[in-house]
């Protein structure tokens, strides 16, 4: 799995490359929060999911955790360009109601 | 039938859904059936590694089968075991570290193949069976 970080104003696009299995899991959670922390006032962290040619629960866990952390730091999550395999996953645990759920709550404040 | 024996290390799992990917291959499975095929078995054998193992060195088994068009695969450790099954089918159950797993293995393994079964005794290890009929392709697609 490789990653690649862009930022412009305060989105922080992480574009994931590769199979995202348990295998990487870890390590890609440590690079996003360390980039996350590092560049400081990030309010949209988007994953770039367009290049991820596979991707299991592990991949779930990685992205509700990311969920998480930026919640905890008053930002967003956003998730873009899932293939059809990820995007059946996404769907079917729940991913994009949660994220749905968030822009909604914001939306209505 | 096939027949595959490798050690719980994390680097194994793409190894285990690619064999199965490869093993279903002469079907002509769609793409859709090949990942769904590849995701579940990365499931159960990423079960096997952290859960079963607990991240400890063990052997995976897995066998592979093709009845006619009927795809059985069979994920076998011989870790820990699981102390209430029906807990930890549940979606989002986990034993493991609630902000970084998601709970959704055997939610997966059930909703991309047809049939799951899971036996498993408390200590000596649990086994994970799971079917898939993969449909045979339409005879215009055969044609092209």
């Amino acid at each position: 799995m490789q990653i690649t970080f862009k930022k412009r104003g305060s989105t922080l696009t992480a574009l994931l490359e590769g199979e995202l299995d348990q295998h990487c899991a870890s390590e890609l959670r440590s690079a996003i929060d360390t980039a996350v922390r590092s560049e400081g006032n990030i309010e949209i962290l988007l994953l770039d999911l367009g290049r991820v040619s596979f991707m299991d629960s592990s991949g779930i866990g990685v992205i509700l955790g990311r969920y998480k952390l930026m919640r905890k730091l008053g930002g967003e999550l956003a998730i873009a360009n899932a293939q059809p395999q990820v995007e059946k996953l996404l769907k079917l645990s729940g991913v994009y109601a949660l994220l749905d759920a968030k822009r909604r709550e914001k939306a209505s404040e | 039938m096939i027949k595959l024996e490798f050690l719980s290390l994390s680097k194994n799992e793409s190894f285990a859904r690619a064999a199965a990917a490869a093993f279903i291959a002469p079907l002509d499975p769609t793409i859709e059936e090949l990942a769904d095929v590849r995701t579940a078995v990365s499931e159960a054998v990423t079960n096997a590694v952290i859960h079963g193992y607990r991240n400890g060195l063990g052997n995976v088994m897995m066998e592979l089968t093709l009845k006619g068009r009927l795809f059985t695969v069979r994920v076998e450790d011989k870790g820990c075991g699981i102390e209430d099954i029906e807990l930890a089918m549940k979606p989002f159950y986990t034993t493991g570290n609630r902000s970084e797993r998601s709970g959704m293995g055997f939610a997966v393994m059930a909703a991309f193949m047809d049939k799951l079964k899971v036996e498993s005794k408390l200590g000596s290890g649990t086994t994970v069976i799971m079917e898939k009929l993969i449909a045979k392709p339409l005879e215009s697609e055969q044609n092209e």
